[in-house]
């Protein structure tokens, strides 16, 4: 056991989290406490000692489900020929435990056609029994047998699971399911069907299901791959990186999801932190009438002098941004940033470009949710001019042109993109004039240090007139950027 | 493991079913983890952090084990500029003076106590007047001390909580250290506006508690509403899920639910229609904006 804790925590280490000697010990001691054939008790142990944020909790999860899978599942080690007589077992135990319902027919169902010899028809007829009576237990046979169905696992193979659990879903055609399960819902429904806030809930219900039936799959096929390959190897290709370590231009969908649940906790925490540095940490001038005021209590003496609030000033921020695809997210992510802590700035304008150039702060004038504004940009947004394609130098051209001369002594100008500029004139005296009427110019690339200047990339032609070029990769360094900023 | 920390005495909890059943009894519906954690910090001797978004029964849980435990509840509520004269313990220092004047006063007739005495005199424990902190080491009866948001103090003045945290010991320098006689249950609350130390945390179990499941959040509700029916109470868990998976500001918390739940018993709604929803869901909701996006979304009402 405590070889096992030791390769957890390891991989929880690889996984970027970070977990210190004490903590180890204490996940330790707290495993003795813990019966062992409880595992969800182990889980929450595990997490109690290790996890110190809700934001790594996905990376344990992950880790946890690779680590403590064979132990912790059914014990069943999941031959085609054993599924049937299983499933028998797992329906029975489930009967005695859960509440009643339609389970005995779900039962006889599979106890019938359990294993290999269940046609298509109907594993979906089961599953669609187990999503309607909620039952976990009958989920989990149908997931099983899905997954031997159509998963077509191929032992050996160095893949995180991710495909056989498409290959899975894909035929199982969970939307039609959803479809299918909404009808009934109307049919069953008294007098003249579902109301919208009725049939709403009811739809909330069923993909709550799904999804669980979803997370049954998935764990069946990371059990099987654990048992093929052993922990240790998998838990390499399935590591999920910290939300604040995922590379934002290249993020996956589900990422970009995380992502976003993540921007907004991180841009209130940011807001808090910057307030709070304005009002600590500075005096004011002596405010000479408190002083006096006070000093009466000590006899005229002024002991305890009084200081003005100090009011410093904020800078304006000009955003411009290149919102072409390949940068796309990471234009969306900076602008939300920088508008969620607009309070700390006196004025923020953001400009969008492809190889033309808008102005978008009017999208975000009194809107609360400034990804309500950023999802506005991208439809409303006037950035085309010729082709479509990223042209720095005719996008900065025409910036310089139209609102050159607003860029004063107290902005600072923040450029976002990767300078990939499909050859075309770079246009750099643009921000050679910027830097000389602004406070601060800075460029925000979201490329990896060492591909710049690579290809069609010129930012070097850019950072030679800006005062910082920085790579913005990660919501950690755009965070860490943004809060020096202000 | 023992680290001369002071006997911790007998666990609190037989078993983690033990501590399940017990804050179902004083009304506290724990899931696993909740109980869980609970029964680990008792057995471990470890403060619990715990965090997540607010109203979601953080500061309940404190209050919910200290009942069932029967313990005296000592809470220290964070804020921004809280300091260690207000958190662990300050020198009473009118009574100092006075003590002082009135040794003074004793010289006239005969001779009175010497500066060394004096000083032993005034730093003793009758000058020193325990804050929370200080009080829940002193305790002699079991108690059970409540940091609430945590996360409001300045980083500087988390430092005063490592000690007692990590040693159950308070350090005066006049005095020297004032262990405790028995081991408080520590719990600390965050609303996770910052980011806490690594020190605080490396010292703590960490506790997540996050909006409950459809059917505990259901039971919550049946238990902490008298008189409201088994269907409405299912609607109103369902109803306040979905609202949860909209992009809100603020997405409902527990106990804005129950608040919903108790007003829609007082109106008399026994099912809830859309209109119904619409009347009451400023109950539920906080922002104008949330409260137009859940009618258009939920509600079909424009």
């Amino acid at each position: 056991m405590l070889d096992l804790l030791s390769g957890f925590v390891i991989e929880l280490r690889r996984a970027g989290l970070p977990v210190s000697l004490t903590e180890h010990l204490d996940a330790a001691e707290a495993v003795r406490h813990i019966p062992l054939e409880d595992r969800e008790g182990l889980k929450y142990a595990l997490a109690a000692t290790l996890v110190k944020s809700s934001s790594h909790w996905r990376a344990f999860e992950t880790a946890f489900e690779v680590f403590f899978a064979v132990r912790g599942g059914h014990g069943a080690s999941g031959d085609v020929g054993e599924v049937g007589d299983e499933s028998d077992e797992e329906a029975d135990g489930a009967a005695g435990t859960g509440e009643g319902g339609p389970r005995g027919q779900g039962r006889s169902q599979n106890g019938g056609g359990g294993g290999e010899g269940m046609t298509p028809e109907e594993l979906a007829e089961m599953l669609f029994k187990s999503l309607l009576s909620a039952d976990a237990a009958l989920m989990n046979v149908v997931a099983r047998n899905a997954v031997d169905r159509y998963a077509g696992m191929e032992p050996g193979r160095p893949v995180g699971g991710t495909y056989y659990l498409y290959r899975t879903l894909r035929n199982l055609d969970l939307d039609a399911v959803l479809a299918k399960l909404m009808s009934q819902a109307q049919v069953g429904a008294v007098g003249d069907g579902l109301t919208d806030l009725e049939e709403r809930l009811a739809a909330d219900e069923y993909k709550a299901r799904i999804d669980k039936f979803r997370r049954a799959v998935e764990t069946e096929i990371r059990r099987r791959l654990v048992e093929d390959r052993g922990a240790e190897a998998l838990a390499r290709s399935v590591r999920k990186p910290l939300p604040e370590d995922i590379d934002v231009m290249h993020a996956t969908r589900d990422e970009l999801a995380v992502l976003h649940r993540v921007l907004q906790p991180l841009s209130r925490k940011l807001a808090v932190r910057l307030a709070r540095k304005r009002r600590h940490g500075r005096k004011g001038p002596l405010d000479f009438r408190a002083t006096m005021r006070r000093s009466l209590s000590t006899g005229g003496v002024p002991i305890e002098p009084r200081y003005r609030h100090p009011r410093p000033a904020k800078p304006e921020i000009f955003v411009i941004a290149d919102i072409s695809g390949s940068v796309a997210s990471f234009a969306r992510f900076t602008l939300h940033l920088v508008y969620a802590i607009s309070s700390q700035f006196s004025k923020v304008r953001s400009f969008v470009f492809i190889d033309g150039i808008d102005e978008v702060t009017r999208f975000f004038e009194g809107v609360v949710d400034p990804a309500e504004a950023v999802a506005r940009i991208n439809l409303e947004a006037d950035v085309i001019w010729v082709d479509g394609h990223s042209d720095y130098g005719h996008a900065l051209g025409e910036f310089h042109r139209r609102w050159g001369d607003e860029v004063s002594s107290r902005s600072s100008v923040l450029l976002l993109g990767d300078a990939r500029n499909n050859y075309h004139a770079s246009g750099s005296w643009v921000v050679e004039d910027l830097q000389r009427k602004a406070r601060r110019v800075y460029w925000l690339n979201p490329e990896p240090r060492d591909y710049w200047g690579s290809g069609d990339s010129i930012v070097g032609e850019y950072a030679a007139h800006c005062d910082d070029v920085v790579e913005c990769r990660t919501l950690r360094q755009l965070e860490h950027f943004v809060g020096n900023l202000a | 493991m023992n680290l001369g920390l002071p006997d911790s005495g007998p666990p609190r909890f037989e078993s983690l079913d033990a501590v399940r059943g017990g804050l179902a009894q004083v009304g506290y519906l724990a899931d696993d983890s909740i109980s869980g954690v609970v029964y680990l910090a008792d057995r471990l001797s470890k403060p619990v952090l715990v965090e997540g978004p607010a109203g979601t029964g953080k500061t309940q849980l404190a209050k919910s084990v200290a009942e069932l435990t029967g313990a005296r509840l000592i809470r220290l509520q964070c804020y921004e500029g809280l300091d260690e004269s207000k958190a662990l313990y300050e020198w009473n220092y009118r009574k100092q003076l006075l003590r002082i004047q009135a040794g003074e006063h004793g010289k006239q007739e005969q001779e009175g106590p010497s500066w060394a005495e004096l000083e032993e005199d005034i730093f003793s424990e009758d000058f020193l007047l325990a804050r929370p902190l200080l009080e829940a080491i002193r305790a002699t009866d079991p108690v059970v001390l409540l940091v609430d948001e945590v996360d409001r103090v300045e980083l500087e003045t988390e430092a005063l909580l490592l000690e007692i945290l990590s040693e159950y010991q308070v350090s005066i320098p006049e005095l020297g250290t004032v262990r405790a006689t028995q081991l408080p249950m520590v719990f600390l609350t965050s609303n996770n506006t910052r980011e806490l130390s690594e020190a605080l945390k490396r010292r703590c179990l960490y506790l997540h508690v996050d909006y409950p499941d459809l059917d505990r959040e259901r039971e919550i509700v049946r238990s902490r509403v008298p008189g409201i029916s088994e269907e409405l109470a299912d609607q109103v868990a369902r109803i306040v899920r979905s609202l949860r998976t909209l992009e809100l500001r603020k997405a409902p918390s527990v106990s804005e639910t129950l608040d919903w739940a108790r007003t829609l018993v007082i109106l008399g709604v026994e099912t809830i229609d859309a209109a119904g929803a619409r009347d009451t869901l400023h109950v539920l909701l906080k922002y104008q904006g949330d409260i137009e996006r859940a009618a258009k979304e939920l509600l079909s009402v424009s």
